[in-house]
């Protein structure tokens, strides 16, 4: 399926070649080439491309082209879902995944390129299976290889259950057992201008951070699964069980992974956390125009909003900012346009404000864009959709592990042009 | 610098401890760290020849480094493919990505390292043997196929489902070198596909895909076990098998989509009702029955809808696209809505194949049609195929919704999106005939904006909707005429010139006058520009000939000595055309008729129409031509070839055991079964045995064999015991000779149900006899006792609901009176599918109803097996590695004599003991009741009271859980 992989860095240079079966020339990454020259930004290449001989397939993701050659007929989604894999594998095991990481790292690299691919078709790709085979390295273990002389390499060969549950390695043992749900909410909303909720969805993962030792098989039930509009799960969950009693039950992989991640819509129930005044004009004159921002609490159940930062994105015209924060510092950046004021934790007591001037190149025409506002926040201990967790119970297995749910976090990307202004919160 | 020095340390501090007198190690190790002296490859040379593992350990690294970077580093092989046998795992590795790398290259030295290999293939290890095939069946020489061959052929039946994969893939490495040996290949697939782990069932598919697509025969016995096992596959294999079950199924299946037959989900059951088959058969002449095996492959797939693997969703999605009744595709649509928040490359792919689908079924997508609001953070590519669906998805009732929309998208800063959305307006207008006025209305309004690729855009698609609106718009071209000169676009001032010349006549004023215009620009003007103004000029001229002849001579004369032939060419054709001579003959004539034909208006239409000629989710279909390797999916036979091809055979089909209990009833499901196969009677039988082999040999997903077990009558009359019919075999369940035992063991322990307080007076308990369960071997036998331990009769005791629906069992026939004080035993089946998970069920009264629990230990999820120690010891040769679990711990005291430590083991666990000579080793054997596993375990006496356990088993959960138990059971005083 997968004939070579190429890694690409920004300034199109190739730092790294894998062939799974034979070689193919560099050459043929000159057809990606041609259409990244054509593409104002990397973004905008388009992910499956065709050549004489050969197919591409690329994905762009820490200002890496992860691209790979392909020769017949395969799943371009396939592909594309592998190779963002192999990113979060590298992630998982170097923290990060970089250019200088990887060359940092290149045994590995190839020695997990080489297990997570046999003749081009996957073979281990779950994280469980592959640091059973290849440790990840640690600077500890980095210090013990160069003063023995030996390697991330395991000594002996894994006795994994390659049969029965290829996520979970066999003989895991604890000393503290422990298992961790952590309820991650995001919101997306379309709020107009006067503040009302044109509409909002909530995006929700179940990140885990199982601990147990054995062979523990968990089941999870929620107060109100009724709740959750579209799920999607990690291969461990049971869908019949699903389906038939709207609980989770599962033999966990070992340590973190995203148990599940659901979608609430939600219209009209969603309550807003925080409104936004905006006020942004430009003068007929094209010469400059005036902006006033406030921000304020609205619905947030008696809980703090914290780490509350608002994006504006300018219109093009817009060359720099000259403005006063009652609370908090704001930057803009003239290449991208961006106003960012980070406000930190909301005292509704005080409401922040900003405001002052923006000046305009000269004689640009006066923008038309409403520019577009983007909130990122973060309220602790509030699932914003209401979800809850109602047990865990642990069978397979006779110790008492510990248990916590945590409700809370992150940040994430939202927005759209134009006349609304949009709003992304994440609680 | 710094790092140099403290390496130097290091790897003095590394030499002091290592033995004596390797100067010259230190040496070369000084010199790789500075790199001088050597050059690069004499000194990697060396290093490998060099007696130290660590310094051949980095040597490789750095080889792999060169490789990485793409460097030719195949000068080295020699020196290399000396460590192939190498001890250290990670040395050996590495060696191996070096060889596969360059044994093409280097064939004869290649060959060297192939006996090493062939070793390997036989090690205890599984994960040796794997590796070894791996690395054996990438080597891309000739010479070897052989060899090759016969590693496969051996791996193929290797006892580790881990290493029949890897032969599986080495397959089609193998075929991609010698595309002759297909035909042993084959009989490889063949053999593989039969195969029951879902660890070997995507890579076979994978390799019957690369090696024989076309030999959709092999598929026809395995595709019931494909479609049951499928939940468990791993996610890459799914998406190989679901692709390929799409092509199949397409090929055996008849049409769900016929005309006028609405296919009901409900008549799966009412066609095993002969009353209602009969109606059926009068009313229509020939009624759509969707094959059960059709039915089983879309139940299957759509829980897959949930997977996170978003190539996976696609898979189900594109299989319920192409083999769906019509009115169930849209139980995709969530899904792939859902696929929208994931990767901006994903996000392309699945609006590319929503784009297609939204064509043909707009009602499928139109709930979410926010989610195709294109966001200003968008890629270009992401933003035109949002666009492309929105305009798939107007009509009537949402257009000023998306007109609302696009207004905003035209405003955008990304010039080329806006003039996409022109387009997508355009295309609007000519669809939806109430909106065409407002569209063109608004696009009149674009002609003045600022922007001119917007203004251009605009010219082109108001003189596209023009064509096809051949009404008065004789205002609007006024306006482009006067616009006119303000737009500098060539192919815009094309436009407005072709429909000034097309309706010169209804703007008799203007059109002489733009025309003069461009007599003095013609020069200037662009080839396209120019090519219209001679149509404008030969229009006018036929029709107004009084103004325009001469500056249609001088146009035509300057076109004459263009410099484009294009130009050239034009101005001599019309010139010959439209003045009359004595060459031109006839066709002048008809100058008239043909330049000023009506001309049919161009259509404006999407540009993934049509694009479902290809399967939906192929590269085929992302890049719109036909990809190298693509697998023609076929239209639907008219006539479904025989379906008893998908019968798998039994040996026994033990049709003697009519149930003594239950509900079944064997004369209506041989009518039911008549009815539905309507086929010979020998088949028929055939078809059962199928049945019990498939709902019973797999052990991954009992449940969802449903629609192959619904057929018997008891489904129908009580679809929640999903009890295949009574006449399975469990002997011919257990393909091997290796027969399982009945040797019930007491004590009997008997477990509390249902407390006679809790149960207002009915107590139950139950036990396991450990027998087999005679209508179901995969079922756990459990003996209930149930007494009124009230003063009033209780009257129809029954089972009622259970959980998880999943669960399978076989109901103990209804109690219909149970008098005060008497009590009943009663015998049910529970298939536990080898775990110990809790069944719950409801226990009913006539009046209550008690939710009750029974959870087996390990121990009685088995039967014990008779073995000779011979075969103990072969099946226990079989089951090593990770299929041995093992402890070691103290007995008890009064457990060190064999008899009781017999006993002690064999009420623990129903197993059969093995008669050994040796009076310290023990061995017991059984096998798993569901999916019959061996399990063996064997106890041997140490020194003093202290034991090892060791349990062997492929089923590793419960290994563990057998081993804990049977700890407790020896150990405990």
């Amino acid at each position: 399926m997968i004939h070579s992989l190429f890694l690409i860095n920004h300034s199109g240079d190739i730092f790294l070649e894998k062939h799974w079966k034979s070689v193919i020339g560099r050459s043929v990454c000159d057809y990606f080439f041609e259409a990244k020259e054509k593409a104002a930004e990397p973004e905008d290449v388009p992910p499956v491309l065709q050549t004489p001989h050969h197919y591409l397939i690329s994905i762009y993701r820490d200002r890496l082209f992860f691209l790979s050659v392909i020769q017949t007929e395969a799943p371009p989604l396939f592909v594309i879902e592998f190779l963002h894999r192999v990113v979060e594998t590298f992630q998982d095991y170097f923290g990060e995944c970089s250019e200088t990481v990887i060359k940092d790292n290149v045994v590995t690299v190839y020695e997990l390129l080489e297990e997570m691919l046999d003749n081009g078709f996957p073979l281990a790709t779950e994280s469980n299976i592959l640091k059973e085979m290849i440790r990840p390295p640690t600077i500890l273990r980095t210090m013990v290889n160069t003063l023995t002389g030996t390697s991330n390499f395991e000594e002996r060969l894994p006795s994994g259950q390659l049969s029965t549950i290829p996520w979970r390695r066999s003989g895991v043992k604890y000393t503290n057992n422990e298992a961790y749900f952590d309820v991650i909410e995001e919101i997306d909303a379309i709020v107009d201008k006067s503040g009302t909720t044109v509409c909002a969805e909530i995006q929700g993962v179940i990140e885990a951070c199982v601990k147990l030792t054995g062979m523990p098989d968990l089941t999870l039930s929620f107060m109100n699964p009724r709740l959750l509009d579209d799920v999607s799960f990690h291969p461990c969950v049971r869908f019949k069980r699903w389906e038939a009693e709207r609980v989770l039950s599962f033999i966990p992989p070992d340590g973190n992974f995203t148990l599940m991640s659901y979608h609430v819509n939600a219209q009209n129930l969603v309550a807003i956390p925080v409104y936004v005044k905006q006020n942004i004009s430009f003068f007929e004159s094209g010469s400059g125009g005036r902006l006033d921002l406030t921000a304020g609490p609205k619905q947030t159940m008696g809980k703090t909003v914290e780490g509350l930062v608002i994006t504006v994105h300018m219109p093009k015209a817009v060359l720099s900012a000259s403005l006063t924060a009652t609370q908090g510092s704001y930057t803009y950046d003239p290449a991208t346009k961006v106003l960012v004021w980070d406000i930190g934790r909301l005292n509704p007591q005080k409401l922040p404000n900003l405001r002052g001037s923006l000046s305009l190149q000269a004689g640009a025409p006066k923008p038309e864009d409403n520019p577009s506002i983007n909130i990122a926040l973060k309220i602790q201990q509030l699932a914003i959709s209401g979800l809850k967790v109602n047990r865990l119970d642990m069978y397979g297995e006779k110790y008492k592990p510990f248990k916590g749910v945590k409700y809370v976090t992150k940040a994430g990307k939202f927005q759209r042009p134009a006349c609304v202004a949009i709003s992304h919160f994440s609680t | 610098g710094v790092s140099g020095s403290l390496q130097h340390e290091l790897c003095s501090a590394d030499g002091s401890a290592a033995r004596q007198g390797d100067e010259r190690e230190e040496g070369l190790r000084e010199t790789a760290m500075y790199g001088c002296g050597f050059s690069a490859n004499d000194e990697l040379k060396e290093m490998l020849e060099s007696n130290k593992e660590s310094l051949k350990l980095e040597a490789m690294k750095r080889i792999i480094g060169l490789i990485a970077k793409g460097k030719n580093a195949s000068e080295l092989f020699p020196a290399v493919v000396k460590n192939v046998a190498n001890k250290n795992i990670e040395l050996k590795k590495l060696v191996y990505v070096y060889l596969v790398r360059y044994a093409e290259e280097q064939q004869d030295l290649a060959l060297l390292s192939i006996s090493t290999f062939q070793r390997a293939l036989k090690d205890p290890n599984q994960l040796i043997r794997a590796s070894a095939l791996r690395v054996l069946s990438s080597i891309r020489v000739p010479i070897i196929v052989p060899i090759m061959m016969l590693a496969i052929k051996e791996s193929a039946s290797d006892m580790s489902p881990y290493v029949r994969k890897t032969s599986a893939h080495a397959i089609q490495k193998l075929y991609s070198l010698d595309p002759e040996q297909r035909e042993h290949l084959i009989e490889v697939i063949e053999k593989l596909l039969k195969d029951k782990s879902t660890l070997v069932a995507g890579s076979v598919v994978m390799a019957f895909e690369e090696v024989c697509p076309d030999r959709i025969d092999l598929i026809h016995k395995n595709y019931r076990k494909l479609c049951n096992l499928l939940v468990d596959v791993e996610e890459w294999g799914q998406v190989v098998i679901i692709s390929m079950l799409t092509r199949y199924a397409r090929t055996q299946f008849t049409s769900p989509w016929q005309e006028g037959v609405s296919f009901d989900e409900n008549n799966e059951k009412a066609f095993y009702d002969s009353d209602s088959e009969e109606k059926r058969d009068e009313t229509e002449t020939k009624p759509y029955m969707m094959d059960p095996d059709h039915r089983l492959l879309l139940r299957n797939t759509k829980p897959l809808l949930q997977s996170r693997n978003t190539a996976v969703v696609m898979a189900v999605a594109q299989l319920y696209w192409h083999l769906a009744p019509t009115h169930e595709v849209s139980a995709v649509t969530k899904s792939l809505v859902r696929l929208l928040r994931s990767h901006r490359e994903v996000q392309y792919v699945v609006l590319q194949n929503i784009a297609t689908m939204s064509i043909q079924r707009k009602g499928m997508f139109e709930p979410y049609m926010k989610s195709f609001y294109v966001r200003s953070t968008d890629p270009t590519h992401i933003k035109t195929l949002k666009l492309e669906i929105l305009t798939n998805l107007a009509n009537e009732a949402n257009i000023s919704t998306i007109l609302r929309e696009f207004q905003t998208y035209v405003k955008s800063q990304d010039k080329a999106f806006a003039a996409a959305t022109i387009q997508a307006i355009g295309r609007c207008a000519t669809n939806i005939s109430e909106v065409t006025d407002t569209c063109l209305n608004g696009l009149v309004l674009l002609l003045s904006n600022r922007d001119e690729t917007v203004v251009a855009e605009s010219v082109v698609v108001i003189k596209k909707l023009l064509q096809t609106q051949p009404t008065q718009h004789s205002e609007i071209i006024k306006h482009m005429a006067k616009l006119f000169d303000k737009i500098t676009v060539a192919m815009a001032r094309a436009s407005i010139l072709w429909l000034i010349g097309e309706y010169c006549e209804r703007v008799p004023k203007i059109a002489p006058d733009v025309l003069r215009k461009m007599a003095k620009s013609f020069t200037s003007e662009e080839d396209i520009v120019k090519l219209q103004i001679v149509n404008l000029a030969a229009k006018l001229y036929l029709t107004n000939s009084k103004q325009t002849k001469l500056l249609t001579q001088y146009i035509l004369n300057l076109g004459k000595y263009d410099q484009n032939y294009d130009i050239r060419d034009r101005t001599r054709f019309i010139r010959q055309l439209i003045v009359p001579n004595e060459k031109s003959g006839a066709l002048s004539k008809y100058a008239r008729r043909i330049l000023l034909a009506p001309k049919p208006a161009p259509l404006l239409q999407s540009a993934f129409k049509d694009r479902d000629r290809y399967q939906l989710g192929t590269l085929s279909h992302s890049l719109n031509l036909k990809a190298s390797g693509y697998q023609e999916l076929s239209d639907w036979p008219a006539v479904a070839p025989d379906q008893s091809v998908r019968n798998v055979e039994v040996i026994e089909p033990v049709n003697e055991w009519v149930p003594t209990v239950g509900k079944s009833k064997p004369a209506k499901s041989a009518k039911s079964e008549d009815k539905f196969y309507s086929d010979s009677e020998g088949e028929q039988v055939d078809r059962k045995g199928s049945k019990n082999s498939s709902s019973s040999s797999n052990d991954s997903s009992s449940s969802s064999s449903s629609s192959s077990s619904s057929s018997s009558s008891e489904a129908v009359s009580e679809p929640l015991a999903l009890t295949p019919g009574p006449e399975a075999g469990f002997m011919t369940s257990h393909p091997s000779s290796l027969q399982v035992t009945v040797q019930p063991f007491g004590p009997v322990k008997s477990h509390e149900l249902l407390h006679h307080m809790s149960g207002k007076g009915l107590s139950a308990r139950y036990h396991f006899p450990r027998q087999p369960f005679l209508y179901q071997p995969s079922m756990v036998q459990l003996q209930i006792t149930l007494t009124n331990a009230s003063d009033q009769p209780l009257e129809g005791i029954h089972l009622g609901e259970h959980s998880p629906a999943s669960l399978t069992l076989h109901r103990f026939s209804p109690v219909e009176r149970l008098e005060p004080q008497a009590s009943v035993t009663v015998s049910m089946g529970i298939d536990f599918n080898d775990s110990t998970q809790a069944a719950n069920f409801q226990l009913c009264t006539k009046e209550a109803e008690f939710s009750v629990s029974i959870q087996p230990a390990v121990g009685e999820l088995l039967l014990p097996a008779s073995l000779t120690q011979a075969d103990f010891e072969k099946e226990q040769g079989k089951l090593l590695g990770m299929n041995e679990t093992s402890a070691t711990i103290t007995m008890a005291e009064g457990h060190c004599s064999s008899a009781v430590l017999n006993k002690q083991v064999r009420s623990m666990a129903n197993l059969g003991e093995v008669i050994t000579g040796h009076n310290n080793t023990h061995r017991f054997a059984g096998r798993t009741v569901s999916s019959g596993a061996l399990v063996l375990v064997t106890v041997e006496k140490r020194e003093a009271a202290d034991a090892t356990i060791t349990v062997n088993t492929d089923k590793s959960v419960m290994a563990s859980m057998l081993l804990r138990d049977l700890k407790q059971a020896l150990a405990s005083a």
